[in-house]
């Protein structure tokens, strides 16, 4: 088991800067505070977070704990009030084309059809393709998460777990270097939810691309995910990481059957003490307690 | 298709044998209560007056109607994207709105002195513009957050997003508050041309029954109101299926 690193930045800013510029994703010291009406509400504190390309890193912790704000910093949606993020060896400092984003409320727009859904990043986004490569493109990624034929259907006409499926094919289709997942299968019923995992692996495999994933569900993040970040609670700050060491059993990819191994189950029983120590109770603290 | 037509149909017919039974059973007097075969001499006799008039009203409330959609959407837009305004803003508006019409008219009346069109126009707009100008800003101002992050994170800039996504999603409750200030609107255009009598429009014919104790002639003035309150009704659920005919789900 990978033991708990605090990434400690200071003499060796040599290696910062050579982080910076080859992974995709790399927030160095963000430390954050959302101005209430009680003063400062800290919520992200010195939290560094590293994601190699075509990684797919997920970031669990505490409900509450500043996930979701971490999101919007790396969208460029906000901007932290320390330190940085870079995205491919750039600092983000507004929202930037590279990156696609999906939500757990899957925000299709009633109006459109499914296929014009997916179609909106690319009438943003500056591109060359023709209006039928657009589509072809679409119709591409629907296919891949097993909605062709419903092209031409409007989001209220499709189930919770197809808008979902839906919407990660908005956030892909004008191929982003990143994707930013808040929590996607958080309100779908478990066997969707697994469902959209395997999804989430066919698109991968299909068309690599750097993710960070968001979940309040441990075996989803190890099923996800090649690398685990545990948070702190507010302030947050990386309190433990986890590479994820799955042997797929069927040789090529990664089923469900591996998260019944006891090599997951260890890294379940490992990430499930991070969070208690991030929740505040130290394990086993009282004797007979809890 | 049929039934959509025959059932409301139907139900009018079986209003006015209602209305004709309640008349000859209590055997009211037409100064009274008319009933439907009274109206049918008074709009012989007065047709050409009616489709003149008629016409009058309609022409007026339809302007003050887009006026008032004009001012409504861009008073909503402004509350709607901004909460300072919205705050300044409302107390105004209410007060505005509390204030019965009637007792305006006489002061546009004594404002635009003569301008019996504009005047008319003026109130109609008046009584009309304020769930228009409501249903815009909460439309707007109601609009999840993620809503504007996906095109936000995309670098789209504010116009793009306000055009793509905040205008069509408004578009259902703008046409709920359409649908309410058509009625008013009319209501506005009567009020001015039944209070300031100035001799144009269904108002000044239901003056003149009223003037010459003609009371069919007042009953048919109503009906021929209701009968354009209809059809300016249907004008705009035409509109609506057409542009946000999407917000109506399939029946299942």
């Amino acid at each position: 088991m990978v033991a708990a690193k605090r990434p400690s930045f200071g003499p060796c800013t040599l290696s910062i800067l050579s982080s910076i510029l080859t992974d995709t994703i790399a927030l160095d010291s963000v430390t954050h505070a959302y101005d209430t009406e009680s003063g400062k509400l800290p919520v992200l504190n010195d939290l560094s977070i590293k994601v190699a390309q075509n990684a797919f890193t997920a970031v669990v912790g505490p409900s509450g704990c500043g996930k979701s704000t971490l999101t919007r910093l790396i969208a460029g949606l906000m901007r932290p009030d320390e330190g940085t993020v870079w995205l491919a060896g750039e600092q983000v400092r507004s929202p930037r084309s590279t990156v696609g984003m999906a939500f757990q409320n899957p925000v299709l727009l009633e109006w459109r059809t499914i296929l014009d859904n997916v179609l909106l990043p690319l009438e943003i986004v500056k591109n060359s393709l023709s209006r039928s490569q657009r589509e072809a493109r679409a119709k591409d990624l629907l296919a891949l998460v097993g909605l062709a034929g419903f092209e031409d259907k409007r989001p209220s006409e499709l189930s919770g777990g197809m808008r979902q499926r839906a919407s990660l094919c908005r956030a892909l289709v004008h191929n982003p270097d990143v994707l930013i997942l808040d929590e996607p299968f958080g309100a779908l019923d478990a066997f969707t939810r697994e469902d959209l995992w395997q999804a989430m692996h066919d698109l991968r495999r299909q068309e690599p691309f750097t993710a960070l994933l968001i979940t309040h569900d441990l075996r989803e993040s190890i099923f996800l995910a090649d690398e685990v970040v545990v948070l702190s609670g507010r302030p947050a700050t990386a309190q433990y990481v986890l590479s994820v060491d799955i042997d797929p059993t069927n040789g090529s990819h990664r089923t469900l059957d591996d998260l019944y191994t006891p090599g997951a189950s260890e890294m379940l029983a490992t990430l499930r003490e991070q969070i208690r120590i991030a929740q505040g109770d130290a394990p086993k603290a009282a004797p007979g307690g809890n | 298709m049929l039934r959509k037509i025959a059932v409301p149909l139907g139900a009018v017919l079986v209003f006015l044998v209602f209305w004709e039974w309640l008349v000859w059973v209590n055997g009211w007097p037409n100064y009274k209560m008319a009933s439907p075969s009274d109206l049918i001499p008074a709009y012989a006799k007065f047709w050409d007056l009616f489709l003149i008039y008629g016409w009058q009203t309609l022409w007026r409330t339809v302007a003050g109607l887009l006026l008032a959609i004009i001012v409504g959407v861009a008073i909503g837009m402004v509350m709607g994207l901004s909460k300072t305004v919205r705050d300044g803003l409302y107390p105004l508006l209410v007060g505005f709105n509390a204030i019965p019409k009637a007792t305006v008219v006489p002061v546009v009346a004594l404002m635009f002195v003569g301008a019996h069109d504009m005047n008319t126009i003026l109130i109609a707009f008046m009584i009309s513009f304020f769930p228009i100008a409501v249903s815009i800003s909460i439309g707007l101002s109601t609009l999840e957050p993620e809503y504007r992050d996906i095109l936000r994170s995309l670098g789209a800039s504010r116009f793009t997003i306000f055009r793509k996504i905040a205008l069509p999603k408004t578009l259902p409750e703008f046409f709920g508050a359409l649908k309410v200030a058509v009625t008013l609107a009319f209501i506005g255009t009567n009020l001015m041309e039944i209070v300031e009598p100035h001799g144009k429009g269904l108002g000044h014919l239901f003056d003149s029954g009223k003037i010459s104790a003609d009371y069919p002639l007042m009953f048919a003035v109503l009906i021929a109101l209701a009968v354009l309150g209809i059809l300016l009704y249907y004008v705009v659920v035409l509109l609506e299926q057409i542009f946000a005919g999407w917000a109506e789900r399939a029946e299942t």
